[in-house]
This record gives structure tokens, C-alpha cells and sequence, in this order.
């Protein structure tokens, strides 16, 4: 599995393209997903997620990935778990101050960084890992969260007459944006009048 | 169809200003080139053991620095040493490694310190356990270096825990984080310079410099990217104690990088001992003309008693001298 994992890495570009195949899958699988219920389609999205990223990724199944922000270097095979390092204690050669025989992760997700179009990522600080995710579908999160954004963007661009009776979508040209406030009503405001 | 952009909304500045009451905040600010020192933790329940190794350090630092466990082995922790020193006058960088504690100890001991008068405190990841003396204990890493230098600003600037519970009175601390130049990768050192002053640091202590030339390439690249005016610099060194010494550390110690060079140069000295603390003079007075250093870290394991000379013979004081408070 290591040498697949390095093989990931020096694929980054590769995989990132992919993976954006996958979430643009995921997100339109949303409705699908919010029938069925997201809790019934964990185990088995799960199932599969893990089975994928093992062989790829060595991946733990933390729940939270950030592969595309670390050039497709998992952070959790770091043995501090960094999810910002490199630490202080890399071996010369480039390998791990704790696994001598392994690679440092980090030092090859800076490098699998800079062969990806959105590499720049990997300067962004990444939050502490949420334990209690350990286990469960970073697929599916993705998807419900990205899915709940786009459909938070969709409703604020919506009429306001699509926004007041729900049941006017179907005939309102709901997704035209709202009008905007007439001139002279925003200049008298300024006034203070 | 509607889209929402992906970019992380940026975090607040820094506040203008001081943000701590440390006397190495002050002295930095100023302009004056610091210098503070590793103090070697006992293996003691006496405080006057404490305070033993902090007097000659007192007489030329800023700041005496309370290592965490450092390497991975048990001495009397960062926190106690802290308050002792801090109570009986001088500064002190209370250390926090990621090794030993998670989320709920680490902000409980921040605010701890910060009651009992620590003002700077350095963020460290942690060696690994397999190095120290307990290679059986459990790796915590809850937190990395990044993310907890990020979460004792939002205590301190935005007054609240990570849980977005609010803090009465927020630990007004100066922030610290580390940086090792010269160890692997060293192309990315920079970059994950920048990160960590995304983060919070405003100032770092890096680890041993004994290769100068890497380090200037460091601190150049740390210029180009406007990193020196962010952030102050201070760089590690010591002394050898001899050849033998600085090859075991090199292949023993987590993170430090030796030239062979100067290993050779220890080994042709009649007396080691000297020999090592010329070197350590001659490496703090070529950091001191590259531009973007604000100062240097001492760290003279089991040579303390040399740090004191070493400091006033390499001259960096420019005859600032200590008054009324003890080493700050």
C-alpha cells in the first residue's frame, strides 16, 4: 500500500482531477441521498470510501479529508497526525523522525501540492481533527454540506415573491435575482430623511 | 445556476500594538536584538533547583524558556517552572508541546499560566515518545503546532474557548512557534514559515543553526516573502561539548543538522570544551549581520554556565544591561 500511497502523491494532479469528478457526482446525488435518508446511505458509502482509499490513500477514515489540500498525502499517516506539518524532525533523505523506514508525509504533500492546479491549499490553516467523525463518510459530508450551500446561494437569488408563497416556485421565474432598491428610496435613506 | 465561492473567509489581523506585558515582546518591538536562553529542567521537586539554573541564564536573557518535556523525557513540567521563575521575577517562554496533552488540558493550562503571570508561550508539536525515556506512553497529538498557536489567539484576542464559550479575562500572551531551517525539506521551511504566521506566531525560536549558508538561503527566501516584518526571528544555538557529542546528537536527537566541518573543527581542538563555545560565538555574531534575525535562542544543555559568557563575549547586548528585575 505504501508504494500505491506514493504513487498517489506523485499523481496528484491526476487524482485531483478525479476527485473533483467525484464530489461534482456526489453533490448531484444530494436529493438522491436526502430520499433514501443520509444515515441509511453511510454504511454502505462508507463501505465503499474506505475500501477505495485504503488501497490509494492508506487512508484511516478520519472523516474530515483533506487530501486536496495536501497534495493527495494523507495527513493521518503522519504519526503525530499533523494536519499542518511538517514537524521539526524530518530525517535527512526526507524521512519520518518516528517510521525512519517511511517517508515523510508531509514533505510529500508540499511536493504533490506544487503539482496541483489548486495546490495553494496546502497554505491555508487547517483546523484540529474532530475525533468524534472517526469512521464515517468524508464523501457524504461533502456532499450535504457543499449541496446545502449551493442550495442556500440558490434560495437568497430567489424573487421575493418565490421566497413568501413556496408554492409559486413552479410558475415564478424563481431564480431571477431580487430587483434591486430603487435609487431614489437608497438616497433618501442616506440623507437620514 | 447559483454558486457560492469556496475560499475560507480570512482571519482577523493581529490586534495593533502590544499584545502581551513580556518583556521580550518590549525589547523585540524596540528594535533591540534579544536573546533568550533554554533552561535545563530538574529532576526535582525543590524549587531551589529552579532557581540554581535560572540564575546564570537570568544575567544576559530576555526570556528563560521552560522547556515541555522536551525530547520526549519527564523533568518537572513547563507550567510549574513557569510560575516559579515568573513569581520570583524574571520572564519566562512557557512551552507547550502537542506530544503530551489534548484540546481540554492545553486551553485549561493556558489560562493557568496566564493567571500566574507567564506572558510568552511557544507552541511546539512535540518530539515523538519513541526518543524519551517512556517510549510506552500514548501519543496524544490532539492539537499541532498550527492549531494551537490558533487557538490561544482566539482566547486571547477573541476572549472565548474553541468551543465559542467566552473567557472573562482573556491570557494576554506573546505567541511563539518554531521553526528548523536546516532539516529536511528545506525548499518548504519558508512556506510553512508563512503558515505558522498565518496562525498566530509573532515570534519564532528556531532550532540549532550550525549551517550558516542554509540558513541565510532560509532567511532570504523569508525576506522576499516579507516574512522578517511579520514575524521576529530568533535563532537557535549552542555550544558542542565535543565531537563525539555533536555526532551522537546528530544521529540521536530529533531535528538537528551538524556540518562536517565543524564536527572536524571540534575534533582537531585541543580542548573541546573551548573550542565549542568559540564556535557558538563565532555562529551568533554571523546570524547577527543577516538581515531579518531580531535575536538568538540559547540552548546550552548541560553548558549553562557558558551562556552567560558566551552572550557577553559575542557582544549582541551592545551594552544593554538588566535593572531592577532579574533576567526580565
Amino acid at each position: 500500500m505504501y508504494r500505491i500511497r506514493l504513487f498517489a502523491v506523485r499523481q496528484s494532479s491526476v487524482f485531483e482531477w478525479i476527485y473533483a469528478r467525484v464530489e461534482r457526482t456526489m453533490v448531484a446525488l444530494d436529493p438522491v441521498f436526502r430520499k433514501i435518508g443520509y444515515n441509511r446511505v453511510e454504511a454502505p458509502v462508507a463501505l465503499v470510501e474506505r475500501a477505495i482509499k485504503t488501497v490509494l490513500f492508506d487512508c484511516k477514515m478520519c472523516g474530515q479529508c483533506v487530501l486536496s489540500s495536501t497534495g493527495m498525502s494523507c495527513p493521518m499517516n503522519c504519526p503525530k497526525e499533523l494536519r499542518n506539518g511538517p514537524c521539526g524532525g524530518v530525517r535527512p533523505g526526507g524521512y519520518c523522525e518516528v517510521k525512519p523506514e517511511m517517508k515523510c508525509v508531509w514533505s510529500l504533500a508540499w511536493d504533490g501540492a506544487a503539482r496541483m492546479k489548486g495546490g495553494d491549499k496546502i497554505r491555508e490553516v487547517l483546523p484540529p481533527v474532530d475525533r468524534s467523525l472517526k469512521g464515517s463518510s468524508s464523501w457524504l459530508r461533502v456532499s450535504r454540506e457543499k449541496a446545502g450551500k449551493l442550495r442556500e446561494a440558490r434560495e437568497a437569488a430567489r424573487t421575493a415573491v418565490a421566497q413568501a408563497f413556496p408554492e409559486a416556485r413552479a410558475i415564478e421565474p424563481a431564480s431571477a435575482p431580487l430587483a434591486d432598491e430603487p435609487e431614489q428610496a437608497v438616497n433618501r435613506d442616506a440623507r437620514g430623511a | 445556476m447559483a454558486d457560492y465561492t469556496d475560499t475560507v473567509p480570512l482571519y482577523a489581523p493581529p490586534p495593533e500594538g502590544h499584545v502581551s506585558h513580556s518583556r521580550l515582546e518590549r525589547v523585540l518591538r524596540a528594535g533591540r536584538f534579544a536573546v533568550t536562553a533554554e533552561l535545563n529542567p530538574p529532576d526535582s521537586a525543590d524549587p531551589s533547583d529552579v532557581f540554581d539554573a535560572a540564575q546564570p541564564l537570568g544575567e544576559v536573557a530576555d526570556a528563560i524558556n521552560a522547556t515541555d518535556a522536551s525530547g520526549a523525557n519527564c523533568h518537572m513540567s513547563s507550567i510549574g517552572i513557569s510560575a516559579l521563575l515568573t513569581r520570583a521575577g524574571y520572564s519566562t517562554v512557557y512551552q507547550i508541546s502537542c506530544r503530551d496533552r489534548n484540546r481540554i488540558a492545553i486551553q485549561g493550562d493556558v489560562l493557568g499560566a496566564a493567571a500566574m503571570g507567564v506572558t510568552n508561550v511557544l507552541c511546539l508539536t512535540g518530539d515523538g515518545v519513541g526518543v524519551g525515556d517512556q517510549p510506552g506512553a500514548k501519543p496524544v497529538f490532539d492539537f499541532d503546532s498550527l492549531t494551537l498557536l490558533r487557538t490561544i489567539r482566539t482566547m486571547r484576542d477573541q476572549g472565548m474557548f474553541l468551543s465559542g464559550r467566552k473567557i472573562t479575562r482573556p491570557p494576554q500572551m506573546f505567541l511563539g512557534a518554531a521553526e528548523n531551517p536546516c532539516i529536511h525539506p528545506v525548499d518548504w521551511r519558508p512556506d510553512r514559515l508563512a503558515k505558522k504566521v498565518e496562525a498566530g506566531a509573532e515570534f519564532i525560536q528556531t532550532n540549532y543553526i550550525y549551517d550558516i549558508p542554509v540558513f541565510e538561503r532560509f532567511m532570504a527566501r523569508v525576506r522576499d516573502m516579507g516574512l522578517d516584518k511579520r514575524v521576529y526571528i530568533l535563532a537557535g544555538v549552542g555550544p558542542l561539548a565535543s565531537a563525539k557529542a555533536a555526532r551522537w546528537m546528530r544521529s540521536n536527537v530529533p531535528g538537528i543538522h551538524v556540518p562536517d566541518a565543524l564536527i572536524e573543527r571540534m575534533e582537531k581542538a585541543d580542548k573541546p570544551g573551548a573550542e565549542g563555545k568559540k564556535i557558538c560565538i563565532e555562529l551568533i555574531q554571523q546570524i547577527r549581520e543577516i538581515a531579518g534575525v531580531s535575536g538568538v535562542h540559547v540552548m546550552a544543555y548541560r553548558r549553562e554556565h557558558q551562556v552567560s559568557e558566551i552572550i557577553l563575549e559575542s557582544g549582541v547586548l551592545d551594552g544593554r544591561v538588566k535593572r531592577g528585575r532579574k533576567g526580565g
